[in-house]
C-alpha cells in the first residue's frame, strides 16, 4: 500500500512537472500566478479546459451592458476587446480604439478609465453560493427545531447547535452584557458567513472571498454601523469627556478617541483580509517551489508542507471567524455598556456605590 | 496595490447579499432557533427543579411513612400490652372464680357428707334401738322356757344382724 502510494506520488509529480514544462514558453513567475489566484476573475477556472464564464455587468457611458465574460477570449484563450471594452489585469476599461484601455490624465498621472463594474465575478459567484449554503443549512436547522419541538436535536442540527450556543453564551453574553440578545442574530450571521466563506476559499479552485479587502471592509463597516446605531450616551461621554482625564488633555484625547472609532473596524478589516490572503499565498508559494526548483524531489516536501498549512488554514478559518465575531461583540458591548464604574458588565450584580456606600471608590 | 483596493462590484454585491442573508437568517433561522433553545433550556430548568421538588416530596413522604409506621408500631405494642393485660386479668378472675367455686363445692360436699353421716347415725341409732327392742322381745319370749335355748337364740340373732 505504501509502495503504491509512493508510486502514485512519483507519477503525479512527473505529470504535473511535465504539464508545467510543456506550457513553459516563458519562465515561471510565481508572483503573477499567486496574485492571479488570490485576486478576482471574470471566469471561474476550475481546471484546464473546465472554465465557467461568468456574466459581466457594466454600467457606464453606454448604459447598462450585460454579457458573458467568454466574449473577452478568442478560441486560443487570448484576451480580445469586446463591444468597446477591453480587459486588462483583471479589470475592464473602455477601448481606446486600438484594443487598449482608454487613459486620461489626473494630477499628472495617467489613469485607465472604465465603466462601473458590477460583474458577477468569481468572488461574487462564491459569495452567492455561500449565501445559498447559509440559507439552506440554517433554514433546514430552523425547520428541525420546529419539527422536533422540545425533543433532542439530531444530525446537522446537533452539529451546529453547540456552535450557535457557543456564539450566544461565550461570545455575546460575556462581552455585551445584559442587552446581548438583540446582537445575537448579527453575531451568528457574521460568524457563519466568515467561517463558511473561509472554508469555501480553502477548497481547491475556490474563490478567495474573505481574503478580499472589499468583503472584509463591508463586514467591518456593518459592525461599525451596528456599534454606532446601538451606542448610548455613555459611549459618547467616554469619547468626548473621558472620565478621570484633566480638561486640557481632552484636546488630545478627543481626536484619539474619534480615530479609535474607526481604527477598530479598520483592524477587523485588515486582520481577516491579511490572515486569509496570507494563508493562500503560503500554500501557493509552497507549490510554486516545485516549479521554481524544477525538481521532483521538492514535490513531496512541498506537498507535505502544503498539507500542514492546509490543516492550519482550516483552523485559521474558524479562528478568524471567532476573532471577528468576538471583537464585534466587544465593540457592541462598549457601545451599550452602562457606565457606573462597577465591574459587573452592567449585570447589576457588582458592588454598587448606591447600595453599598462603604464600597464606594 | 490591486490587492488592497476594494472593487465597487464586490462592495455592491457583498452589501446586498450580506444584508439579505442577515435579514432572512435573523427572521427565519435565528429567531426560531433561539426561541426553541430558550424554550428547551427553560423546560430543562423546569424539569430539574421539578425533579428536585419531587425528591423533596419523596423525602417528606418517606419521613411521613416512617412516622406512620412508628405510630402503627406503637399502637400495636399498646394493643398487645392491653390485650395481654386483659387476658391476664381474665385468667386471674377465672382462677379466682374457680377457686371460689371449688371452695363452695367442697363446703357443700362437706355439708352433704355431714348430713348423710348424721342421717346414717340416726338411722343406725333407730335400727339399733328397734333391733334391741326386737332382741329384747325375742329374749323375753324365750327366757321363760329355757335358759340355754334363750342364750342360743340370742347368739343366732346376733349372727343374723350385721352392723351396717
Amino acid at each position: 500500500m505504501k509502495k503504491l502510494f509512493a508510486l502514485l506520488l512519483v507519477v503525479f509529480s512527473f505529470t504535473s512537472f511535465a504539464s508545467a514544462a510543456a506550457e513553459e514558453g516563458e519562465p515561471f513567475n510565481p508572483g503573477e500566478m499567486i496574485t492571479h489566484h488570490i485576486g478576482d476573475d471574470y471566469t471561474w477556472h476550475f481546471a484546464d479546459g473546465l472554465v465557467l464564464n461568468l456574466p459581466v455587468i457594466l454600467y457606464g457611458e453606454k448604459g447598462l451592458d450585460v454579457f458573458s465574460a467568454g466574449n473577452f477570449y478568442n478560441e486560443n484563450h487570448d484576451v480580445v476587446p469586446y463591444n468597446g471594452y477591453v480587459m486588462e489585469h483583471g479589470h475592464i476599461y473602455y477601448d481606446n480604439g486600438q484594443g487598449h484601455p482608454r487613459t486620461e490624465t489626473v494630477d499628472g498621472k495617467e489613469k485607465h478609465v472604465g465603466p462601473l463594474d458590477f460583474s458577477i465575478t468569481k468572488n461574487v459567484a462564491s459569495l452567492l453560493i455561500s449565501a445559498v449554503l447559509l440559507l439552506g443549512i440554517f433554514f433546514t436547522i430552523a425547520g428541525r427545531y420546529k419539527k422536533t419541538h422540545g425533543r433532542a436535536p439530531y444530525g446537522i442540527q446537533s452539529f451546529f447547535e453547540p456552535i450557535i450556543i457557543f456564539v450566544r453564551d461565550e461570545i455575546a453574553k460575556p462581552n455585551i452584557g445584559p442587552k446581548y440578545e438583540r446582537f445575537v442574530p448579527y453575531l451568528l450571521t457574521i460568524f457563519f458567513f466568515i467561517w463558511f466563506n473561509n472554508l469555501l476559499g480553502l477548497i481547491p479552485g475556490g474563490a478567495n472571498l474573505t481574503g478580499n479587502i472589499a468583503v472584509t471592509m463591508m463586514l467591518a463597516l456593518f459592525t461599525l454601523i451596528v456599534t454606532l446605531a446601538s451606542s448610548n450616551k455613555n459611549y459618547w461621554a467616554h469619547i468626548f469627556k473621558t472620565p478621570g482625564v484633566p480638561i486640557p488633555l481632552l484636546i488630545i484625547m478627543i481626536p484619539i478617541e474619534l480615530v479609535g472609532i474607526l481604527t477598530k473596524p479598520f483592524s477587523l478589516m485588515v486582520r481577516l483580509f491579511a490572515n486569509i490572503t496570507a494563508g493562500h499565498i503560503i500554500i501557493l508559494s509552497l507549490f510554486s517551489l516545485i516549479f521554481i526548483f524544477e525538481s521532483i524531489a521538492v514535490g513531496p516536501i512541498s506537498v507535505a508542507f502544503a498539507i500542514f498549512m492546509n490543516f492550519l488554514e482550516l483552523f485559521v478559518a474558524l479562528l478568524q471567524a471567532y476573532v471577528f465575531t468576538l471583537l464585534s461583540a466587544m465593540y457592541f458591548g462598549g457601545a451599550v455598556e452602562e457606565h457606573d464604574h462597577v465591574e459587573d458588565m452592567g449585570f447589576g450584580d457588582g458592588a454598587h456605590a448606591l447600595t453599598t456606600p462603604v464600597a464606594a471608590h | 496595490m490591486d490587492l488592497v483596493t476594494p472593487g465597487i462590484g464586490l462592495i455592491f454585491w457583498q452589501t446586498i447579499t450580506f444584508l439579505i442573508v442577515l435579514f432572512l437568517l435573523s427572521k427565519f433561522a435565528w429567531k426560531p432557533i433561539m426561541s426553541s433553545l430558550r424554550e428547551r433550556e427553560s423546560s430543562i430548568e423546569n424539569a430539574l427543579s421539578m425533579a428536585e421538588k419531587a425528591k423533596l416530596e419523596m423525602q417528606e413522604l418517606k419521613a411521613g411513612n416512617e412516622k406512620l409506621l412508628a405510630e402503627a408500631r406503637a399502637e400495636r405494642d399498646r394493643i398487645l400490652k392491653d390485650a395481654s393485660a386483659a387476658s391476664n386479668q381474665m385468667i386471674e378472675e377465672a382462677k379466682a372464680k374457680a377457686a371460689d367455686e371449688s371452695a363452695r363445692m367442697v363446703a357443700a360436699a362437706r355439708e352433704a357428707v355431714a348430713n348423710e353421716k348424721r342421717a346414717a347415725l340416726t338411722e343406725i341409732k333407730n335400727l339399733a334401738g328397734s333391733l334391741s327392742v326386737e332382741i329384747a322381745e325375742q329374749l323375753l319370749k324365750r327366757e321363760l322356757s329355757d335358759a340355754t335355748a334363750q342364750k342360743q337364740l340370742v347368739n343366732d340373732y346376733m349372727k343374723e344382724v350385721t352392723l351396717n
